[in-house]
């Protein structure tokens, strides 16, 4: 949608598409300039995932190259570690964001220590797909947000797209990286359009994006988030505030120049993410900001974010996930803060 | 009947000898394949198929090396040079009967007592003890020595075969991919999964089970019933089991189960019978939990005692022997000078080995590391 904050400036090569099929450009591209770039997980190949991410992928490059796996996503891992060994790029798609954990200790254990302990001799060009998050209704163990798992894990890079732009250059960017990268895909935007140039340059895997510039308070937030923070950017402009939003897309490493920028212009800040709020992104991003800005802050940090309880059933996730009036609701007590007076 | 083959014939690529060692193990109705028995006598099948003198000679030396390292390892560790050891003490001809039947460019992922086969790819015993001594979480560059790190969570590396053999297989190379596991190990998913993806695509990895009787104080009647020979024949591998204190058979039995994955017949497994005469680690009280009677039954099927006497029998000259006992002491010099020469970790390295790409995090820590550590040299 051209004119929205996200979309990049329009070229002869743009596209309007959606975040899906962004992704599926993006690993298509990367696929036809790097033969070494192979792709696993399970159903990816004749049916193109159940997303369909990889579509037609498997019949113009061959099942040699995209490779549907067992059903078992710790050997889905394991093995694209061996061909990193080998000197290939895979690229491994994990079905559902529930479905990681089976794959926990080859990521966290074995693909993130791995060129560390080989004293910096080895390097691991994997990337590990993951449609995250809900808000699509779906069963149990299909809607789990759980980037705070593998942020924490030195070794791993771990990335958030929210758009389809964002989505085939964050994609590519990732699998040119020679470290791992956990790449999240946010489900329930997969088919959101959005303008796409095919001939961008790939993205930066460390910096975040300024959406939205502010003066009162800054909203950051990634992954499916982005969308209600600008929703909610909208309805607090209507209001009289200005509201800036910062939209990640690197989750670790944290960008803390551009955080710390816009805590320093706004002075007040709410993070937004669908996981749980305790141990979350926000509380990372909480602490850093306060530790850099202290004085500048006119407010602490506030976070919105899931209650810390397991994923609820598909009837009641709307009241679960953070929405514009959550969002709307801590915007309010951020900018009506006032600190207690000293006695 | 000729027992000795002159000159010597060495693991070719191709062309394992017959008879076919799995026809005659799947046709018997138990028991692993032998060619020696403990008190070193040659059975009928290994009598069948001759001893290679120049073969048995590098398997016993291979083997006296990696039992030298090892005995003079634990001493380090007794003396406070290691933090900590895992002896390889009986699993000698397990290790080096199945890794001098590769290739030498067949890559190798072992678990983390592969010490004998390290030994013979060439690894030093200072890269070896580096692990130990705590001075690296892994001490060698695998390249050079087509040996993988160590893998200390157990199973994983089967994996990580099991994808290395993709690749080979997408390269249109025709090597083996070997791994390394034990019987403990094989109760791990990853395991399974290695063993389930090899079979349904082919892939070409050589499984070695050593099955050393005890993962840390768990027998194998705890950890299994169905061995895991059997096991893997019923994922659709092909499936040897042999004496892994009988270096020869071993040696024979991987050959034949090398070239059956060379030839792109798909996934293989050796189960070699052995025995971890050692505790766990240097920390492992093994009086705990196992009998001097088990140990004694082991120590009659000594793999070194087993081979010498057939090397003796063949009336190998004394000068080898001789030589060899020279060439241990050296050996032995080598290990101690070699640890306590081991440079100690720097921690300032850690923060360029961990990503590849620049990292903001990383490099601010670093700086911080680096201010502060000059503002204690400072102070001091």
């Amino acid at each position: 949608m051209a004119g929205s904050p996200t979309a990049p400036p329009e070229t002869a090569a743009s596209t309007t598409m959606t975040l899906g099929r962004a992704l599926n450009a993006g690993l298509r591209r990367a696929m036809r300039e790097d033969d070494r770039v192979v792709i696993l997980g399970e159903d990816v190949g004749a049916l193109g995932g159940v997303f369909r991410i990889t579509d037609g992928l498997q019949r113009d490059f061959g099942k040699a190259r995209v490779i549907d796996s067992p059903l078992a996503e710790s050997a889905i891992v394991g093995c694209a570690i061996g061909l990193a060994l080998r000197g290939f790029r895979p690229v491994c798609e994990i079905q559902f964001d529930g479905f990681v954990y089976p794959a926990f200790d080859q990521i966290v254990s074995q693909l993130a220590k791995m060129r560390a302990r080989s004293g910096g001799r080895l390097s691991l060009p994997v990337v590990i797909r993951i449609p995250v998050g809900g808000g699509i209704g779906a069963v149990e163990h299909h809607s789990e947000s759980n980037e705070s798992y593998f942020a924490h894990t030195a070794g791993l890079r771990v990335i958030s797209c929210s758009n389809p732009s964002d989505a085939y250059r964050l994609l590519r960017s990732a699998i040119r990286s020679d470290d791992p990268v956990i790449f999240y895909e946010p489900k329930r935007r997969y088919w959101d359009k959005g303008l796409v140039d095919l001939e961008a340059s790939p993205a930066s895997l460390d910096r975040a994006r300024v959406l939205r510039t502010g003066t009162d308070l800054t909203i950051v937030a990634h992954g499916p988030t982005v969308h209600t923070a600008l929703a909610a950017a909208d309805a607090a402009a209507e209001d009289g505030f200005s509201v800036g939003v910062v939209d990640l897309r690197t989750i670790a490493p944290l960008d803390m120049e551009t955080l710390r920028r816009c805590a320093e212009k706004t002075g007040r800040m709410v993070v937004v993410h669908e996981a749980s709020t305790f141990m979350g992104i926000g509380a990372e991003i909480a602490a850093a900001v306060t530790e850099g800005c202290f004085s500048v802050l006119r407010a602490p940090v506030l976070r919105v974010g899931a209650y810390n309880l397991p994923y609820p059933p598909a009837k009641v996730e709307d009241k679960f996930l953070p929405d514009v009036d959550r969002l709307l609701d801590t915007i309010d007590a951020a900018l009506s803060y006032r600190g207690k007076a000293r006695t | 009947m000729t027992l000795v083959h002159d000159p010597p014939a060495f693991a070719s690529p191709t062309d394992p000898p017959p008879p076919s060692l799995e026809r005659i193990w799947t046709s018997k109705d138990s028991g692993p394949i032998q060619f020696v028995t403990p008190d070193g006598e040659l059975t009928d099948l290994g009598a069948e198929y001759g001893v290679d003198r120049a073969l048995a000679q590098t398997l016993y030396r291979d083997m006296a090396r990696a039992r030298r390292l090892d005995h003079e390892a634990l001493a380090l560790q007794r003396q406070g040079e290691l933090g900590l050891w895992l002896q390889c003490w009986g699993q000698e001809a397990a290790q080096v009967g199945s890794v001098r039947a590769l290739s030498p460019s067949d890559y190798v992922f072992p678990s983390y007592r592969e010490h004998a086969a390290a030994l013979v790819r060439g690894v030093t015993p200072g890269e070896l003890l580096a692990q130990w001594r705590g001075v690296s979480h892994a001490g060698w560059d695998p390249g050079p020595y087509a040996f993988h790190l160590y893998s200390l969570v157990l199973g994983t590396q089967t994996l990580h075969a099991t994808g290395y053999a993709m690749g080979s297989l997408l390269d249109g190379a025709d090597d083996v991919v070997t791994v390394y596991f034990g019987d403990g190990a094989a109760s791990q998913g990853d395991v399974n999964e290695a063993f389930n993806w090899s079979a349904a695509g082919n892939i070409p990895v050589l499984f070695i089970c050593q099955n050393n009787q005890w993962a840390i104080s768990t027998p194998t009647d705890v950890q299994f019933r169905a061995p895991v020979h059997q096991r893997a024949a019923g994922f659709g591998l092909r499936t040897f089991h042999v004496d892994g204190n009988d270096a020869l058979a071993t040696y024979a039995v991987t050959r034949e189960a090398a070239a059956i994955v060379r030839r792109g017949e798909g996934p293989a497994l050796v189960e070699a019978e052995t025995f971890r005469m050692a505790g766990h680690s240097t920390s492992d009280d093994p009086s705990r939990y196992r009998t001097e009677t088990d140990l004694a039954t082991w120590q009659a099927r000594d793999p070194l005692l087993r081979l010498e006497t057939v090397l003796r029998s063949l009336d190998t000259r004394a000068s080898y022997f001789s030589e060899l006992e020279e060439e241990l002491e050296r050996l032995a010099v080598e290990v101690r000078r070699a640890c306590r020469e081991l440079p100690d970790p720097v921690l300032d390295q850690l923060f360029t080995h961990t990503y590849v790409d620049p990292h903001p995090l990383v490099d601010a820590e670093r700086l911080a590391y680096r201010k502060f550590v000059e503002l204690m040299s400072v102070e001091d």
